[in-house]
Formats: C-alpha cells, structure tokens, sequence
C-alpha cells in the first residue's frame, strides 16, 4: 500500500509536467509555417480565400493563440486530440491503431537488451579483466557507437537479400494474412530484425552497467559474509549479489524509455512497420501538426507510464525505499 | 601531467585518440584531395569500390564519388556535433548552476522544465523543431543541442549543490562578492571537469541523432552528410549495398572514438574510480 501511494505522488507530481509539454509544443507549432487548413486545401488540390476562411472557423483557428490552446487543454480532458484532416480521422484513433506494434516492438526490444545486457554483464563481471571481460566490453563498446538505422539496413541485406531467413519489413504478411498461432508467429517473425536493431544500443548500455554494478557489489561486505557461510559461488551470486545489483538496470529502463520511444521513430522507418514511431515521422513530412501534437501527448504519457512501473518495480525490488517512505 | 600519463596509458584511450585525429585529417583534407563539389556528377552511377581506381569507393545512384563524400562527410559531424554539444553543454551549465547555486523555487521551476524535456522522447522533441523550423545546417544543429542540454544540467546542477556550502564558496560571500562572480568565478571551475567529460557523450549522441536525422530526409539534403548518403543508398540496397554500408562504418568510427577519448578522459581524471 505504502509503496503505491508512493508511486502514486510521483505519478501526480508528472502532471504539471505534461501540461508544461503540451503547452510549450502546442506554442512551439504555432510557429511552424502553414497550418492544418493549408495542409488540408494543398490536399484538396487548392481552393479559393473564403474556402479557407471558413474551414480556420470549422476547426477554430481563426481564434487567438490562448483560446486555441484552451480549446485544445479543454478537449484533451474529454480524450479528444483533435481531428486529423490528412487521415481523415480523429487522431486519438489513429494513435490507436498505430500504438499496438511500437508497444510491441519497445517491449520486445526492452526485454532482449534487459536479458542479455544482465547475461553478458554477469559473465564479464565474472571474469573481470580477462578475455570473456575485454571481448564483451568491446563488443558493447561498438555496439553503442552502432547507428540503429544502418544496422538494421545491413541486417535486411544479410538475413533478408542473402540468406532469405526473415522478411525485410512490414508487420505482416499482408498478401495472405493468416489467423491464430500462425499469425503470432507471422507478426514474430517480422519483428526478429527491428528488436535487434532497436535494442542493440541499449544492450550495450545495460551490460556496461550491469557489470559495473556487479564489481561493485561483489566488494560489498555482505558477500563476503555470505561467501565465509560456505555458499557456493553460484548461490552467492543469484541470490545475494544479482538483487542489489539490478537496482541501477531497473532505474535505466525509466530512464531510456524516451529514448527508446524516439528510436522506434528511426527503426518503424526502416522496417516500414506501421507504428507510432513511423507515424510521427509521416506527420512531420505531412504536417499534420495535430496528430504531431496528439503523438507528442502519447508519448510523454507512455514515458511517464513506464516510470510509474518503474517505480513499482523499485520498491519491491528494494524494500529499503517503501519502509522510509 | 599526471592526468596526461595516465591518459596514455590506457590503450583503448589512445586508439581512441588516433581515430579521432584521423577523422579531423579527414575534415582538414577534404578540400586539397577532392577540390570539386562532393555532390557534383563524377561518373558513372553505381561503380563498385575499388572496381575503378578513379573512385577507390565506387560512385552512388547518381555518381557521385563516395569518398569525396565520405571526406565531406567528415566535416559535417564534426561541426554538428561539436557546436550542438557546446550549444547543450552551454545551456546545460547555465541551467544547471543557477538551480543548484539558488535553490528553492528558482531549481524547481527549472527541474520541472529539465523533467519536461527528459519525459517526452528527445527523437520526436527534434522532429517536431525540424517540422517547425525547417532543416538548413544550422537549424538542425542548434536544434540537436536544444534536445541534448537535460542530461548536463543534470550533472551541473548537482556538482553545484555539493560545492555550494563549501569553505571555499563561504569565504567568497563573506568578501562581498557577487553571485554571478561566485557562481562563474569559484563553483563553476570546480564544477567543469566531470562536465566536460560528460561532453563527449552528448557529442556521441549528437553526431548519431544528426545521422538518424539525415537518413530519414529531414536534415540538410545540400549538404555531403553520411545519414544522407545511407538514406540514398537504402533505394539500391538489395545489390548496391556498399552505398549505405560505407559511411555507416564512417560514423560508427567517429561515435567509437568519440566514446573511447571520453572514458580515456574520465579515467585519466578521476584515476580512484578506474579500478572498477
């Protein structure tokens, strides 16, 4: 209970932290040139002054700058982001249908990096200084300094061009989309490519430190009791080391979750998955600035998700944090 | 001198150091080896590399010789990278130091503005600028540091919160100096290492947004930049790969090195940690 209503104050505390958001990016795109109605009458193949009069007074942007934000903070308490004149839809349901393979791909991305940068940090923590140590630290080392969206370029040209194991993009085989188990391992299949590249940087950042973490634990004076009480090394390491030593991989996670949202934009173009991510990235090109903003909104809201859990997590990972409030 | 031995002494440190200077000879020679305009014809389209000895990395889709854009190329994430990270450092420390120094409501206003920036993802912060402010050199690369400054405030801020109460910072305020001469006079050169080694990891993370930028079309398409020339070779990358695989390898190169002189850095200065 404690440690929810603990989690639940820095939840509240991240609401003037959304508005300052919104607020600052509805501002900042009111500075962009043309607006929703140009982008809209551009579509429509031109159309005279009145026209474009009367549609700024439909949408309620022949308003002030103030009202106009209003009006937005308004809607956006009854869920409603907006209209998005290039979808032709409301732009919370394009957000929708576009949020179910990026949430996929971060989680599928986020427990690949998570698993295998605590493996790899274990074993090179393990073996400080010698080789399994310096060809992991290399490794993660250029890992990091990898750019996703060229990696993910030359993965399509090994395993999709050459060696025709996994398909080059998309979310599914659209030309015969298939139903139940067939499916999952369909849309599996297709997301194999964008999770590695999606994640590699971020396996690189958790090995790094997850093996300092483990160095430094492993000097802690608890292991050395636990190692005097005779338990093997195994024992010491799952049990007593590997708990306090995730604490600084579970801060990381909330930590990246911006990050990773933003490199989803990069690895969606890349694969051509139609996700949120790739959305942004249209809507930029299309200026389609109410759909940029209700992106935007979403975004910093998983975040702040994510962190929430985060938190959650924290507190019963390390009891420490809940007993002193 | 110490810090300097020490330096070199780590070998990864010093490859790092000799990437680096190669990439700046690069930049520097761009100009005497390849007079003519990077992005100007110079063959035939789609020559492979070292198939012809006049193009020792082949042409592009439209034949422009790769390596002339590679040595451009060169120049263009450098620059990007090192005035966007002086931009963020910049902003950063100017932040940073004001909300430590002061305290109260000053650092919360601007750990709440920090927090704003940190939550919504910096990727989408930087289309939205480019969406708004369009994509010249010189947008994209104040708009790189605009999304890079949180992580240095961060820092400042909190090398400033432990100097603040100094002996040091008391002595200064009982001689009658000012907050500005304190805060840039004593706290902020006892704040500045660990700051400026942080520097080389927003340069890092600078030069990759700059190239993730330039592969999906919206930076300066005028411009020889790697992200760009990755985003033409993805048209002919089932055959021509090497179009986008070469200055892919270029800016992993230049992150790596980048990253290696920081931790050669860090180490070097802050010799207790590097037993770890």
């Amino acid at each position: 209970m404690r440690i929810l209503s603990l989690a639940g104050r820095r939840l509240a505390a991240s609401i003037p932290t959304l508005f300052l958001i919104l607020i600052g990016v509805f501002l900042l795109l009111q500075l962009a040139p043309g607006d929703t109605v140009d982008a809209l009458m551009a579509q429509m193949g031109g159309g005279d002054a009145a026209t474009a009069q009367e549609l700024r007074k439909f949408y309620g942007l022949d308003l002030s700058v103030p009202a106009q934000l209003g009006n937005y903070l308004w809607h956006l308490v009854r869920l409603d982001l907006g209209f998005s004149s290039i979808y032709g839809k409301p732009v919370a349901t394009v957000i929708l249908e576009r949020l179910p393979p990026t949430i996929l791909l971060m989680t599928a991305s986020l427990s690949f990096a998570f698993f295998f940068g605590l493996l790899f940090g274990v074993i090179a923590a393990r073996g400080v200084n010698r080789w399994p140590d310096t060809l992991i630290s290399t490794l993660g080392l250029i890992f990091y300094a990898t750019p996703s969206f060229w990696f993910g370029l030359m993965a399509i040209v090994v395993f999709s061009v050459y060696l025709q194991w996994l398909p080059p993009g998309g979310f599914e085989d659209i030309g015969n989309v298939q139903t139940g188990i067939w499916r999952v391992l369909d849309i599996a299949s297709h997301l194999v490519l964008p999770t590695l590249t999606l994640g590699l940087i971020f396996l690189a950042i958790y090995l790094r430190i997850m093996r300092a973490s483990m160095l430094e634990v492993l000097n802690l004076d608890f292991v050395r009791t636990a190692r005097a009480k005779g338990l093997d090394e195994t024992r010491v390491v799952t049990r007593h080391v590997l708990r306090n030593a995730l604490l600084p991989m579970v801060t990381l996670i909330g930590l990246q979750a911006g990050t990773m949202l933003g490199g989803s934009v990069v690895v969606e173009s890349v694969f051509s998955l139609p996700g949120l991510g790739r959305l942004a990235y249209e809507s930029v090109v299309q200026r389609d600035l109410n759909t940029l903003l209700g992106i935007v909104f979403v975004s910093a809201l998983l975040v702040i998700s994510v962190n929430f859990v985060v938190d959650l997590l924290y507190a019963r990972l390390d009891p420490r944090i809940a007993a002193e409030g | 001198m110490d810090a300097v031995k020490r330096y070199f002494r780590s070998p990864a440190a010093v490859i790092g150091l000799i990437l680096l200077l190669l990439i700046i000879a690069m930049a520097v020679s761009a100009g005497f080896l390849y007079p003519r305009d990077p992005l100007a014809l110079a063959g035939r389209p789609l020559v492979w590399p070292f198939s012809n000895p006049r193009f020792l990395l082949g042409t592009d889709n439209s034949g422009r010789d790769i390596a002339a854009q590679i040595f451009y190329g060169a120049r263009i994430s450098l620059l990007i990278g090192g005035v966007a990270t002086v931009i963020a450092i910049l902003i950063g420390i100017l932040v940073g130091a004001f909300a430590g120094y002061y305290g109260g409501w000053v650092d919360n206003v601007l750990m709440r503005i920090t927090e704003a920036f940190q939550t919504l993802p910096n990727f989408v912060l930087l289309l939205v600028l480019v969406a708004v402010f369009g994509s010249t050199l010189t947008t994209v690369t104040i708009a790189v540091g605009v999304v890079s400054w949180p992580a240095p405030a961060r820092l400042t801020r909190a090398e400033f919160l432990s100097l603040r109460n100094r002996e040091f910072v008391q002595a200064g305020k009982t001689l009658g100096m000012r907050d500005v001469q304190l805060i840039l006079g004593e706290i902020l050169p006892n704040a500045l290492p660990p700051v400026i080694v942080y520097a080389s990891v927003v340069m890092a993370v600078a030069i990759l947004l700059e190239s993730a930028l330039a592969f999906l079309r919206l930076s300066d398409p005028n411009v020889a930049s790697w992200g760009n020339l990755i985003g033409l070779g993805r048209d002919v990358l089932r055959v021509q790969w090497y179009v986008s695989a070469i200055p892919g390898i270029a800016i992993l190169v230049t992150v790596l090195a980048v990253s290696l002189v920081g931790q050669g850095l860090n180490d070097a200065l802050n010799p207790r940690l590097k037993s770890r």
